[in-house]
């Protein structure tokens, strides 16, 4: 039998050779199996003299020892060579893709709209709406625009065949629903009022026969136009950022008592007219059926299509309305 | 409206300043400065010319060339491109280094071959009116070679063009802005009064006025003046007149304007030799009667419009809109009956709108005048008109119609303070309201106090429209900016955040979303297979934009053609926005509709979208059910339920329609009414715990007739199942000559489990059993081996 130094050595010989976890597997048997010389040596052990068999066994067991780890040390060798091997044989190129991302878009007017809606919400506002096509009586009446009023004449109305002739039209703004949430809500009231308006209009850079505006009313015990000019000043903060600011001027709306134009202006010092606004008339509040000795309040409104267009570079309402997915797909 | 400011400063001297600053004071009066711009300034170089001949340039179409004499005696060839003057007219000529108002430089330079030595100058150019189109053609009599702003009186000035709002009738004029920027400014304000020597026969012997309508006219005056001018208005009158865009005329015609922008009191002059006995009158038209206006067209007028009449009762002037023809200054007049009078603002108004005939007078008639600036308005004509010549009759005639009382307001301090915000007292706000004219009376320790509002304020009659003054005078931009709070939660409703929860859904599945104009062009409904039109509307600019949409299909459609003539096939869009179909009520029963078109896919991937559409907003007892629907593939089309109810429909576009839209692809399409969709019931299924036991799955295919959908079998199946069925699922269709002529073989996959056991082989069979029985039975189908 050969010394169980030489079988250590042997055993490092053969797992070295071995090039595959199935080569090496037969090693294993070979070295270590039933009848490798390291088993056989050891069944001889039990016909030697006590001493002789001690220094022996001890002999043989650290060859095994030294056996075994040198096998597990290649197995674990061939076996990371494998995997890599595997991994290697599946390498795959990440841009080697022919599906086309189809990524979906809210429109810029969507965008705008619920960040407008966001910023009221965050100050505590609730969101109403109100139909399109709207009778004469919100759209006007209601705001104090007496039958034949010439300010009637600075909305270029579009009426609608419904009803009796000039009693229904397209909403000229968002304003017939402060009227609307008068009539339905007891104060207070704190709401905007999002939605889509119509005029008389020919289509140009500027201009369009439909369009959209936000509309806010806040109706309360001790409402004042100071209350106005700080929640324009917080929204203004809030929407366009810090170092942006507003200012009220007098201006003239039939349905808002003092009337103020707003403008707000950029940190390079240029301004932005942006809205109307005013103090709500009592003559309003008198057709909504709230008294205006026990209640005051304000409103505001101003366009949400140029936001888009300032918000997002566009330089043409038109585009808005094209629906060209290489504009709709930009945003 | 158009202001100089030496013109303010005859009312208020002290006026003075930046005029950037003042400008920011206008606006922060309400009256905002469109336009701030220097006049006379720049004419350095520009000096009087005569025309001494024009010739053709001879390479060139759109300019000609000019010889004019600088004041040398010798001619100067100039290159102009205006034709409009002749020879022997005086011109301004900005003479070779002159700088132009505008910053360019005029040098010599040849104009295809052609040396142009200066350039000649459109009132515009200098700053005198508006006019672009033509040179400007000075009066004769001035000398050659002076400059233009010595020879014209020209002085520097400043020019204020403002945007006055409907209810600041006083700030039509140069008085009425003088008053409010002296009151902001706390300068003395005062207006001259006119100093008329009277001579003659008296007025009230030579003319007379009668008031038949005396709601529509509250006050008519007249004088009488003889010798009035006939030639041009002096220089200085002319000279402002231009700066605020009015292009002078003759002296007569010049003063009205002049009196009328000053003092905001339109007026009107009649030839007296053809009112016979100087008598005027006044009252409502009569229906379909006619009247020459100056403009000599034969205006037929309605019960509406206010006339003014002579003797025989004939009408000769359009009250307040424009005079008539019969009655006219020319040349040959001597004697005038001026009139200056107060309309009613809505008629006017109606008059001039209906007649298209808006002019500075109606626009002050409109907003309404100061009945009590009439007698100051004649005698500030008469006064000017004698420097030129003219004498004036003594006494006027004023006749009166229904003036009403002056109004006193009684107005609460607190009130103003709760408003505005404001801590002013009773002192600071009276203060702010004298010097604007609103007379103010305190009474001892009474917290009220009483206002008289101006005869140059109709729009001012209540105590929120003095409060308003205040705050304007105060200035809004000095009141403390505080945000109210409210104890309300902010928040969208439901609906709102379902509305959002779609858009990201459908956004998230690829589609972009659209947004097609809500109007229509009649027919394109009918195109899109969707029946008659919809709502009309009365008055659109256009007939492609006169229909209101009952349907968003339309407006996708184009959408999609649109994308698909640019080379993009394969759109998939979407659109939320509301339609309307009529209905009976005061308004339309107008709804908001979900509409998703996706081109180049077949119908079922719609029902795959409405069935992600539905889990996701967790509707209960939805469906789709075949059948043909409107404007879609009668194969391929059928509805949609939410809660067991129709709440839209699905399938491919029909050929026909997309024929009709120029689409060459198979277009899917899905159309839901959002408002039902979203109040139908929704909930979801009770909680139950996933089982920890295994489960079997089994496989059954099926041949089954075409009228047979497959959603009814799964339905089947999930009711044979019972409890221990967990989920059933359709996983493969196909259709061979063996399965015979119209039908197919479904494959479903069926999962079994039970919450407290592993279910053991012979309840699995019994339970497939029960489930092959049931699809056999009820549909007439067949299991496959």
């Amino acid at each position: 039998m050969a010394e169980p130094e030489q079988l250590v050595v042997e055993a490092e010989r053969q797992a070295a050779a071995a090039t595959t976890l199935d080569e090496l597997s037969a090693v294993r048997t070979a070295m270590t199996g039933k009848r490798s010389p390291l088993v056989v040596a050891r069944k001889a052990l039990g016909d030697m003299e006590p001493d002789a068999r001690k220094q022996a066994g001890q002999a043989l067991n650290a060859a095994k020892a030294s056996i075994d780890e040198i096998l597990s040390a290649r197995e674990a060798e061939l076996s990371a060579a494998a995997r890599a091997e595997k991994l290697a044989a599946e390498r795959l190129d990440l841009t080697e893709v022919t599906e086309q991302p189809t990524s979906g878009h809210l429109h810029v007017i969507t965008q705008t709209w619920q960040e407008l809606e966001d910023v009221f919400v965050g100050m505590g506002y609730r969101v109403a709406e109100g139909p399109e096509i709207e009778s004469e009586w919100y759209n006007f009446g209601a705001l104090n625009f007496p039958l034949g009023h010439p300010a009637r004449d600075m909305y270029d109305t579009l009426y609608v065949d419904y009803g009796e002739p000039g009693t229904t039209l397209l909403r000229t703004h968002t304003s017939p629903v402060q009227a609307r949430v008068m009539e339905n809500q007891e104060p207070p009231i704190y709401v905007v009022a999002p939605g889509r308006c119509f005029r008389q209009d020919t289509a140009d850079a500027t201009h369009m026969p439909v369009f959209h505006q936000i509309e806010g009313l806040v109706v309360d015990r001790d409402t004042t136009l100071g209350d106005l000019a700080g929640t324009i000043e917080a929204f203004t903060a809030a929407y366009f950022g810090p170092g942006f600011t507003s200012r009220l001027r007098p201006s003239y709306f039939p349905f808002t008592e003092p009337s103020a134009e707003f403008d707000i202006q950029r940190p390079d010092g240029t301004w932005l007219e942006l809205g109307g606004c005013g103090m709500v008339h009592p003559n309003v509040f008198e057709a909504c059926g709230i008294d205006p000795e026990q209640w005051q309040g304000f409103a505001f409104g101003f366009g949400i299509d140029r936001l888009a267009l300032i918000r997002f570079g566009i330089d043409d309402l038109r585009e808005l309305w094209t629906n060209d997915i290489r504009f709709l797909g930009q945003f | 409206m158009k202001v100089l400011l030496s013109w303010l400063r005859e009312f208020a001297p002290d006026i003075d300043g930046d005029p950037e600053h003042l400008a920011e004071v206008l606006a922060d009066l309400g009256l905002a400065v469109e336009e701030l711009s220097h006049v006379g300034r720049g004419l350095d170089g520009i000096v009087i010319a005569e025309v001494l001949a024009t010739r053709p340039h001879p390479d060139a179409d759109r300019i000609h060339l000019v010889d004019v004499d600088a004041g040398d005696g010798e001619a100067l060839q100039v290159c102009c491109g205006a034709f409009n003057m002749a020879v022997g007219d005086l011109v301004p000529l900005a003479t070779v280094g002159t700088t132009m108002p505008n910053g360019i430089e005029i040098a010599r330079r040849k104009m295809r071959g052609e040396w142009s030595n200066g350039m000649l100058c459109s009132g515009a150019e200098i700053g005198m009116g508006d006019d672009h189109e033509g040179i400007l053609i000075l009066e004769q009599g001035l000398s050659l070679g002076v400059p233009l702003a010595e020879a014209l009186g020209i002085h520097p000035d400043v020019l204020f063009d403002l945007e006055v709002n409907p209810n600041r009738p006083d700030a039509m004029s140069v008085m009425g802005v003088a008053r409010d920027l002296a009151a902001r400014l706390g300068v003395p304000f005062s207006v001259a009064v006119p100093d008329v020597d009277e001579a003659g026969t008296p007025a009230a012997e030579r003319a007379s006025v009668s008031i038949a309508a005396p709601d529509f006219c509250q006050r008519f005056g007249v004088r009488v003046l003889d010798n009035v001018p006939s030639g041009a208005s002096p220089r200085w009158m002319a000279n402002r007149l231009l700066a605020v865009g009015q292009r002078p005329i003759n002296a007569v015609v010049d003063l009205s304007n002049y009196v009328m922008f000053e003092l905001g009191q339109p007026n009107h002059t009649y030839d007296l030799d053809l009112v016979p006995g100087g008598e005027l009158g006044v009252r409502m038209a009569h229906r379909g009667e006619e009247l020459f206006t100056l403009d000599g067209t034969a205006r037929a007028l309605t019960t509406y419009d206010g006339v003014i009449v002579n003797r025989d009762d004939e009408a000769i002037g359009l009250a307040g809109v424009m005079g008539g023809a019969s009655t006219e200054i020319s040349a040959d007049t001597r004697s005038v009956l001026l009139e200056a009078a107060w309309w009613d603002p809505m008629t006017i108004a109606r008059t001039a709108r209906r007649l298209g005939l808006r002019s500075e007078a109606s626009a002050r008639f409109e907003r309404g005048a100061d009945p009590e600036i009439i007698p100051m308005a004649l005698d500030r004509f008469a006064e000017l008109a004698a420097t030129l010549g003219s004498t004036t009759s003594p006494g006027m005639i004023d006749a009166n119609g229904n003036r009403p009382e002056s109004i006193t307001v009684r107005v609460r301090s607190p009130r103003v303070n709760s408003i505005l915000g404001t801590d002013l007292s009773i002192g600071e706000m009276t203060g702010l309201l004298e010097p604007i004219g609103f007379a103010c009376e305190t009474g001892g320790d009474s917290q009220d106090f009483n206002v008289t509002i101006p005869s140059w304020r109709l729009d001012s009659a209540t105590e929120i429209d003095v409060i308003e003054e205040v705050g304007r005078l105060h200035g809004f931009s000095k009141i403390a900016r505080t945000v109210p709070v409210t104890e309300q939660a902010g928040a969208l409703t439901p609906q709102q955040q379902d509305r959002r929860r779609v858009r990201e859904l459908l956004a998230g599945m690829g589609i972009s979303e659209a947004m097609p104009l809500p109007f229509l062009a009649p027919g394109d409904l009918a195109r899109a297979g969707l029946g008659d039109d919809g709502i009309t509307v009365t008055n659109p600019l256009v007939a492609e934009e006169s229909i209101m949409r009952t349907s968003l299909r339309p407006g996708l459609l184009k959408a999609v053609a649109y994308n698909a003539a640019r080379r993009t096939t394969g759109v998939s869009l979407f659109e939320i926005g509301r339609v309307n179909p009529g209905g009976g009520g005061d308004l339309p029963d107008e709804g908001e509709h979900l509409a998703v078109i996706l081109a180049g896919q077949e119908a079922t991937a719609a029902t795959t979208l409405w069935r992600r559409l539905a889990r996701h907003l967790t509707v209960t007892r939805t469906g789709v059910v075949n059948g043909p629907e409107d404007g879609l593939h009668p194969g391929r089309s059928g509805q949609v339920l939410a809660d067991g109810q129709p709440v839209g429909a699905l399938g491919e576009i029909d050929p026909q329609v997309l024929d009709a839209y120029e689409i060459d692809e198979r277009v899917a399409w899905l159309e839901v009414d959002l408002g039902a969709l979203l109040e139908a019931d929704r909930a979801l299924a009770p909680y139950q715990a996933p089982s920890r036991y295994p489960s079997s799955d089994v496989d059954l295919a099926f041949t089954v007739s075409d009228e047979v959908s497959a959603d009814e079998v799964s339905a089947t199946i999930a009711e044979a199942g019972g409890e221990l069925l967990a989920s059933v699922a359709l996983f493969d269709v196909f259709r061979s000559d063996q399965l015979g002529e119209g039908h197919r073989s479904l494959a479903f996959t069926l999962r079994f489990e039970a919450p407290d056991r592993t279910l053991n082989d012979a309840e699995v069979a019994k339970a497939r059993q029960s489930c092959i029985d049931a699809v056999t039975n009820s549909h007439n189908a067949s299991l496959r081996g």
